[in-house]
């Protein structure tokens, strides 16, 4: 009875701890290439490695919405080299790309994957690799390859080797909410917990070299903003002044957080440097200032402000000085934050009382409304600028969802319990182009 | 005077009609976080230390015909301004804690879920600290007041209606 209960117990934790993020697309581009990735082969002694590196590829490319690759049930060939590709059988079937490769034993319990990317129609290669990994480093080869063959496919750089920082929240047995921040690989996959608390968990932000999280946690009764690395867990308080220690932001050199604090009195920006934990404040205003966003050139600062009566984003030199309006349309804007190539914000306006993502071009003033929920927020952008992350509600639920900056593709990320907010999309990692 | 009296009364009425639709539409899980919410873990040791020295006062707070049983006002939408309506009850509790200078109290600022969470958070301390700014100029002490900020993230009620959003604006007063 008691082993039974404790087999039970086992269960229940297990399911709340590995709580996975499925990813689905809920609206494809239309005018999807169609592509096949063949399974890969493997050629060593014993059993192959139990991740299907061809399924994580092609499950990658088809999130994107800019690829159909082909059913593996409607493959009338599996090759798994150049060598073996018959192009007639794949151009009979009206595919455009073709992705074979191999898994060859290497090393002491390693591997090497080896692909390749053939045009079909030319019936020449594209690129090819070989690459070393680890049992444990399998999907992020997967994803790493389907980076590659994206970049070839469409020239812009894919981010599919990258990871996801987001907050869930569970209600435990006892009424009470534990409140989780987690990371997992921007598939959903291995989600990890980095910080639990019952009290509130806010405001993640990666550093710019993806091994630092900052975020606001209430864990003492009151919000302080704490820096984490995320590979040791160790990790360091580095405001806590009375009032509001609230919505910390990098600068793109890593050497700064940009922060909001009420210590004054009223909420304003204030500048951090972590090298001598000097702080210094960058806006001055009675009214409310807060969610700070760094421009990708580390020279000026849009914020959230309420001084013109309801909430605009604003922008600000990093030095100092006067705080432009940048936006008019809508009388709510506000969690603005920086595309990659810092020619556009995404941001939260209020259309007709629905709260929804849009995407702000700097240059025109253009606006575009790119979410149809009634209260969705929280928009990051991909490390490539493609798509949009961001937490929204459906059936009372949260979730979380993604949508490519061009409206087309729509993909929905819900976890199996509870709910899931403030997603944030990691940089790029270090490693990405060691090959 | 009759037609007066009823005029008054339609307002109350109205009162009391909500109030029974809110407390009707709250599932039993729901009323349960209001509980927790409360006087759980979520107030914190300030809390308990403050009700440990109420216990010489002999409890007015806590009695229901005392103005001071009420300890949450409510807002509008993105706003921070006490509504008039509630200014008995904040002068009721400025008139305690100005004759109780050892009593301290937490105000707790609280936004519904719209818009976004760290203006909220910002928002959020704009109203305790517009409840703080009228007790102390009623006489409180500024040292017996804490004010801290939860913006959005510890609803009172889960839903995601305009019922839900009306009592999740709110500034709470935790002796």
């Amino acid at each position: 009875m008691m082993k039974k209960l404790l087999f039970l117990l086992l269960i229940g934790w297990a399911g709340v701890t590995q709580a996975a993020l499925t990813i689905e697309i809920t609206e494809g581009a239309e005018g999807a290439l169609p592509m096949a990735v063949v399974p890969f082969g493997w050629s060593g002694p014993g059993a192959p490695p139990k991740e299907k590196i061809g399924a994580i590829v092609a499950a990658d490319l088809a999130r994107s919405g800019r690829f159909k690759p082909l059913p593996e049930g409607d493959m009338l060939a599996h090759p798994h080299s150049g060598a073996e590709v018959e192009f007639r059988d794949w151009k009979a079937l009206g595919i455009d790309s073709l992705v074979v490769g191999q898994i060859t034993p290497h090393g002491n319990g390693g591997y090497q994957v080896r692909f390749e990317l053939f045009d079909v129609f030319r019936g020449e290669q594209l690129v090819g690799y070989s690459i070393p990994t680890t049992a444990r480093q399998l999907r992020t080869t997967a994803h790493r390859i389907a980076d590659i063959v994206y970049e070839k496919l469409t020239g812009q750089r894919g981010a599919f080797a990258t990871r996801i920082a987001y907050i869930t929240s569970l209600r435990q047995a006892d009424g009470s909410k534990k409140v989780s921040l987690r990371i997992a690989d921007a598939d959903g996959y291995d989600p990890q917990t980095i910080v639990s608390s019952k009290e509130p968990l806010m405001s993640p932000a990666w550093s710019p070299d993806g091994r630092r999280i900052a975020y606001v946690s209430f864990e003492k009764h009151r919000p302080a903003i704490y820096i984490q690395e995320v590979f040791t867990g160790r990790r360091q308080k580095v405001a806590a002044y009375p009032g509001i220690n609230s919505a910390p932001a990098w600068s793109p050199d890593g050497r700064q957080l940009a922060m909001t604090l009420s210590k004054d009195g009223n909420p304003d920006i204030f500048v951090l440097d972590l090298a001598s934990r000097k702080i210094r404040p960058l806006t001055r205003h009675y009214a409310i200032d807060t969610e700070p966003s760094w421009s990708p050139d580390g020279k000026s600062i849009v914020f959230t402000s309420d001084r013109g009566g309801s909430p605009q984003i604003y922008r600000v030199p990093v030095s100092g000085g006067q705080a432009r309006r940048v936006t008019f349309e809508n009388n709510y804007n506000a969690r603005a934050s920086y595309s990659p190539d810092g020619k556009k914000l995404a941001l939260v306006t209020r259309v007709d009382g629905a709260f929804r993502i849009a995407v702000l071009d700097i240059a025109s003033g253009r606006m575009q409304v790119l979410s149809n929920g009634k209260l969705d927020e929280s928009p990051s952008f991909a490390p490539n600028g493609s798509m949009i992350i961001y937490a929204t509600k459906e059936k009372g639920r949260s979730v979380l969802a993604a949508v490519s900056v061009d409206g087309r593709v729509r993909q929905r990320l819900a976890l199996d319990v509870g709910d899931v907010r403030e997603p944030v999309w990691s940089p790029y990692s270090q490693q990405e182009r060691s090959y | 005077m009759m037609k007066i009296s009823l005029m008054r009364s339609i307002p109350m009425l109205l009162a009391a009609l909500l109030f029974a639709g809110c407390s009707s539409t709250p599932t039993v899980e729901q009323e349960a976080q209001v509980a927790d919410h409360s006087v759980g873990a979520g107030t914190g040791a300030s809390t308990q230390g403050a009700a440990a020295q109420g216990a010489w006062t002999g409890n007015p707070l806590d009695d229901p015909n005392s103005p001071l049983s009420n300890k949450v006002i409510y807002f509008d939408f993105d706003r921070s301004e006490v509504k008039p309506e509630y200014l008995d009850t904040l002068r009721a509790h400025a008139e305690y804690l100005a004759s109780h200078p050892d009593v301290t109290v937490t105000i707790e600022g609280h936004c519904d879920e719209r818009g976004t969470r760290e203006y909220n958070l910002a928002l959020g301390e704009r109203r305790a600290n517009a409840v703080a700014n009228l007790l102390t100029a009623e006489g409180v002490a500024r040292s017996q007041i804490t004010t801290i900020s939860y913006g959005e993230e510890r609803p009172i009620d889960e839903g995601h209606d305009e019922t839900a959003w009306a009592l999740n604006r709110r500034a709470v007063l935790v002796y």
